[in-house]
């Protein structure tokens, strides 16, 4: 039973990083988007050290969720544009296995992006952050998580409604509050150089946050996909 | 289908003698506070409306959850109307908070956690409501509307968390606490009575409300077998 849906769900996740690695049009554009990001932010904080320091925390995270939605936005509009959904539908087993496939996909995607990101955020901002990666990577991977279940539900919701691409940003933010600013608080703590200890509250809030949703997304998504 | 039913005149007359009485007693006969004077009066409308605006979150809640296993459109019609009204008293309350925060604390926004928390409820069932008029037929927005009302609910207690490690300014509750209210009895006469008038409104609001949307659908349906006929 667990091997069957372990299956499906590689299988999918095989279908989008295959077709990813063939047109490259998501990955390719999240990695410009957030390079840009980290471009643009100077230009609007100025170059003094001492500001971007403390706001640096928020600047990161900025570019991890706003990366991230560019990211979710594609995985079923381009279903949709190709007219793939049928066949989604038509593919036996589970809705589970889908939502369990795109989402990994998903991840995939958004934790590509961010290690990309966090060495250059590192380098243009002169932060040493070298050390502290592991921590940031733990705090970055729950976040992560929580941001990609929900966002996996909303993106195959709004893929079927006027103006989605308004709709994806305008439902998904307001939702992972908790998401964003557990993940902002820890890495801010981390960044100031407590230890992991420090931030056991909000890595037990994330771990919970992503525990309640990849329960309730997947049953959900059923809902969802129905036709 | 006519003017209202009974039960809804009953009920929007009982909550206007209620706030009319709640609201003289609040604002005309009970003395001004101790400390704050005549802005605290601001609480007999801002404290009830907030309440009641949980009520329909949770009323919207348990409907969407219905809804997706009984697939009866008249628990969605109620589900969407208790929302449109639970908007409606969130921005109240934040607007109440705001004139109220102006005098008292200096400002009129302070990212204080329970200001926060009700903003963040506010952008969620906003766009509840959005979702729902972007959906390209009603089903869909039935469907999409229970599965984030859901999530929308399930929100609340992580949002409660999260911000309230975040920071906490808010003058904590003063009547259900540990060891018994600590609001004057002369304000809790007005203050029940307005929360009851409160609900009572909402009660009513919901009745029409859940009629009206009743006749938009009968509308619709006349509309697409006119269409086939003709």
């Amino acid at each position: 039973m667990l091997g069957e849906l372990l299956r499906r769900t590689w299988a999918m996740t095989w279908k989008d990083v295959t077709v990813e690695l063939r047109a490259r049009e998501r990955i390719n554009a999240m990695l410009f988007f957030a390079a840009l990001v980290l471009f643009i932010f100077n230009f609007a904080l100025g170059p003094d050290r001492e500001t971007l320091r403390e706001v640096a925390p928020g600047l990161l995270w900025l570019a991890f969720l706003f990366t991230g939605m560019l990211g979710l936005g594609r995985s079923f509009q381009a279903e949709r544009e190709n007219e793939c959904f049928e066949e989604l539908l038509l593919t036996p087993g589970d809705r589970e296995s889908i939502f369990f496939g795109k989402l990994a996909g998903n991840i995939l995607f958004m934790v590509t992006a961010e290690a990309l990101i966090l060495p250059l955020f590192g380098i243009l901002y002169n932060l040493d952050i070298w050390g502290l990666l592991p921590s940031l990577a733990l705090v970055a991977f729950l976040g992560t998580v929580g941001f990609s279940a929900i966002g996996t539900l909303l993106a195959a919701m709004t893929a079927h409604l006027r103006a989605r691409e308004v709709m994806l940003p305008l439902l998904l933010f307001p939702l992972t509050v908790p998401v964003i600013l557990g993940s902002v608080r820890a890495t801010e703590a981390i960044l100031a150089g407590g230890g992991l200890t420090e931030v056991s509250h909000w890595l037990k809030l994330l771990g919970g946050f992503d525990v309640i949703f990849l329960v309730v997304c997947p049953l959900a998504f059923e809902f969802v996909l129905e036709e | 289908m006519g003017r209202g039913s009974l039960v809804a005149r009953i009920l929007g007359g009982a909550a206007g003698l209620l706030l009319a009485t709640g609201l003289y007693l609040g604002l005309v006969v009970v003395p001004p506070d101790a400390v704050q004077g005549d802005v605290q009066r601001i609480m007999y409308v801002h404290v009830p409306s907030i309440v009641t605006a949980y009520i329909a979150f949770f009323v919207v809640f348990c409907t969407s959850i219905l809804y997706l296993w009984k697939r009866d459109l008249r628990l969605d019609a109620v589900a969407v109307s208790s929302a449109e009204i639970g908007v409606v008293f969130t921005g109240i309350t934040l607007a109440t908070g705001m004139i109220w925060g102006k005098p008292t604390w200096g400002v009129w926004w302070t990212w204080d956690a329970r200001l926060t928390l009700t903003a963040i409820l506010f952008t969620i069932y906003v766009g509840y409501l959005m979702l729902r008029a972007f959906a390209e037929e009603p089903l869909a927005a039935a469907r999409y509307g229970a599965v984030l009302a859901i999530l929308g609910f399930l929100d609340i207690p992580l949002n409660h968390l999260a911000v309230y490690w975040w920071r906490t300014l808010h003058q904590p509750s003063s009547i259900l606490r540990p060891g018994g209210p600590s609001v004057a009895s002369a304000m809790l006469l007005p203050l029940a009575m307005n929360f009851a008038g409160l609900i009572l409104l909402f009660a009513y609001f919901l009745v029409e409300r859940v009629r009206l949307e009743r006749i938009r659908h009968r509308t619709a349906e006349v509309r697409l077998t006119r269409g086939r006929r003709g």
